[in-house]
């Protein structure tokens, strides 16, 4: 019957206020509880959804590594080298450096005295191995710096206040050649033009990428000093990147080799399903 | 006799509902990013009153060890926060709501005796349009906050590129301190609300779906006695 009435030609009569009501509580409630499963279904696909292949970067959900990704283009765009990180005095730099992680730092075979730093200028194979072995291959470039060479350019200080992914922040003090400098004494401005630069501990345990604008901010250093002494073992001697505009995982201890590349390095905590870029 | 009266627009119910899933899902990652430095108490004169968070509460609503997810899903959501907020403070503007919404000069006079009549302390509570004083400080309250989730949320995010924000809001650890009150303040706001909307009744609750709210209204009676 009720149908037959919907089809039925005529003049309508006037809804009274019941109906009026009736009417559009099912229409709202409706149309809520509709939008709010699709939600929750949306929720829970999001939720559920498949792991990135492991590459270069790993361990986060698909969808949230695209946003990662869509969000570092994002900021990338407000990234300038004008934007500098604040500067404290000296007086106000923590006397004990807080220490939070040793990754790849526990090779028993390190020889401070035999360290090198070695840049691989082209060629060979872009990734050092565990015990550092060979760096390059057939037709590789590599540079070999010792830290004296690297002792001898200007010197660049920096007291500011050091970031932690996990949400602590310490004002230290450290020194060295700022990066910019090392690339152009060392002549290395042709593959500084690549995007990315990768550096990697000797040991080839702890590995970070850094785009080339962050890698090339004024306040990016090579630090070799700590509180005007020489860094000690746990903060990553001899040499240690200091890079303001990223987290602490990006500030590399004991680097061992750098390279250059248009894709992107390997990056240990990137595996980890952190952000690639996790710049500041 | 009953009567339909028109009460919430639908952007303003739309933008409600929106922001509820997405507010709660911010406070979840939140809490997740929190926990990897869980380092804030309220300790006056050596004594700890309150610890955020004790293990117990973290286990409850298995937080431990999610970092990178919470950093993943929270600067996702950031940007749905974001739009839906702004969104909603336009159409205030444009459509005129905000008049209702504002506070004005007697507000916080009002605000006082309405709190007196909620905790039926006083018979009456003062003559009001769509919002009474409480509600709109309330209201308006809230959106500032939001936006102070945005503003110090972006000064922790990007403290070197938005140097200005971080300065703003008292450089970088301060502004992840009010970061956190802010967000313990949604939880204070909720429950308060939570609380308002049950005694309130169907009515009210119906308004913030439908759209209005049905008034009974005295039919003039035909027969009056002498």
């Amino acid at each position: 019957m009720r149908w037959k009435r919907l089809f039925k030609r005529g003049p309508k009569k006037p809804l009274t206020v019941e109906q009026k009501i009736a009417r559009r509580n099912f229409i709202s409630f409706g149309t809520f509880f509709v939008l709010g499963g699709a939600a929750f279904g949306g929720w829970k696909w999001l939720l559920n959804s498949p792991v990135e292949q492991a590459g270069v970067t790993g361990h986060a959900r698909k969808p949230l590594r695209r946003a990662l990704n869509q969000t570092e283009l994002f900021f990338r765009r407000i990234f300038s080298d004008k934007h500098l990180v604040r500067t404290y005095p000296k007086s106000m730099a923590a006397r004990r450096v807080r220490v939070n992680s040793r990754i790849g730092m526990r090779d028993p075979a390190f020889r401070p005295e035999e360290w090198r730093l070695r840049v691989l200028r082209s060629g060979g194979e872009a990734r050092s191995e565990p015990g550092g072995g060979p760096l390059t291959g057939p037709g590789g470039d590599l540079l070999t710096i010792t830290i004296e060479e690297i002792r001898a350019l200007p010197k660049t200080e920096i007291v500011y206040d050091f970031k932690c992914v996990e949400g602590w922040d310490q004002i230290q003090h450290w020194a060295g050649v700022r990066f910019s400098d090392f690339i152009q004494h060392f002549q290395l401005e042709e593959q500084a033009k690549k995007n990315y630069v990768g550096l990697e501990t000797p040991d080839g345990k702890y590995y970070v990428g850094l785009d080339r604008e962050s890698a090339l901010h004024p306040q990016t250093i090579l630090a070799y000093e700590m509180n005007d002494q020489p860094i000690t073992d746990d903060h990553g001697a001899p040499l240690r990147l200091i890079i303001p505009v990223k987290y602490g995982i990006k500030n590399l201890k004991r680097i061992g080799t750098m390279t250059f590349s248009d894709t992107r390095p390997r990056d240990y905590w990137a595996e980890q399903g952190y952000d690639y870029y996790s710049g500041l | 006799m009953k009567v339909i009266k028109e009460k919430h627009p639908l952007v303003m119910r739309w933008t409600h509902w929106v922001n509820f899933p997405i507010l709660a899902i911010m406070i979840w990652s939140g809490l997740l990013i929190y926990w990897a430095n869980d380092v804030y108490t309220i300790t006056i004169f050596g004594h700890t009153f309150a610890r955020f968070f004790p293990d117990w509460f973290y286990k409850a609503l298995h937080i431990p060890s999610s970092l990178a997810e919470g950093m993943a899903f929270h600067f996702l959501f950031m940007w749905f926060f974001a739009l839906n907020g702004f969104f909603y403070v336009l159409y205030t503007i444009f459509s005129g709501e905000w008049r209702l919404l504002l506070p004005n000069r007697r507000s916080f006079k009002e605000a006082w005796l309405v709190l007196l009549h909620d905790l039926h302390i006083r018979k009456t509570a003062p003559p009001q349009k769509k919002y009474n004083a409480a509600q709109r400080i309330a209201y308006t309250a809230i959106i500032i906050m939001g936006f102070g989730s945005l503003v110090t949320g972006l000064a922790i995010y990007k403290p070197v590129q938005l140097y200005w924000l971080a300065w703003l809001c008292g450089g970088y650890s301060f502004a992840r301190i009010l970061h956190f009150i802010l967000t313990i303040g949604y939880v204070l706001f909720f429950i308060v609300h939570i609380i308002q909307v049950i005694l309130a009744g169907w009515n009210n609750f119906r308004s913030v779906i439908s759209g209005f709210e049905v008034e009974e209204i005295r039919e003039p009676k035909e027969n009056t006695t002498p």
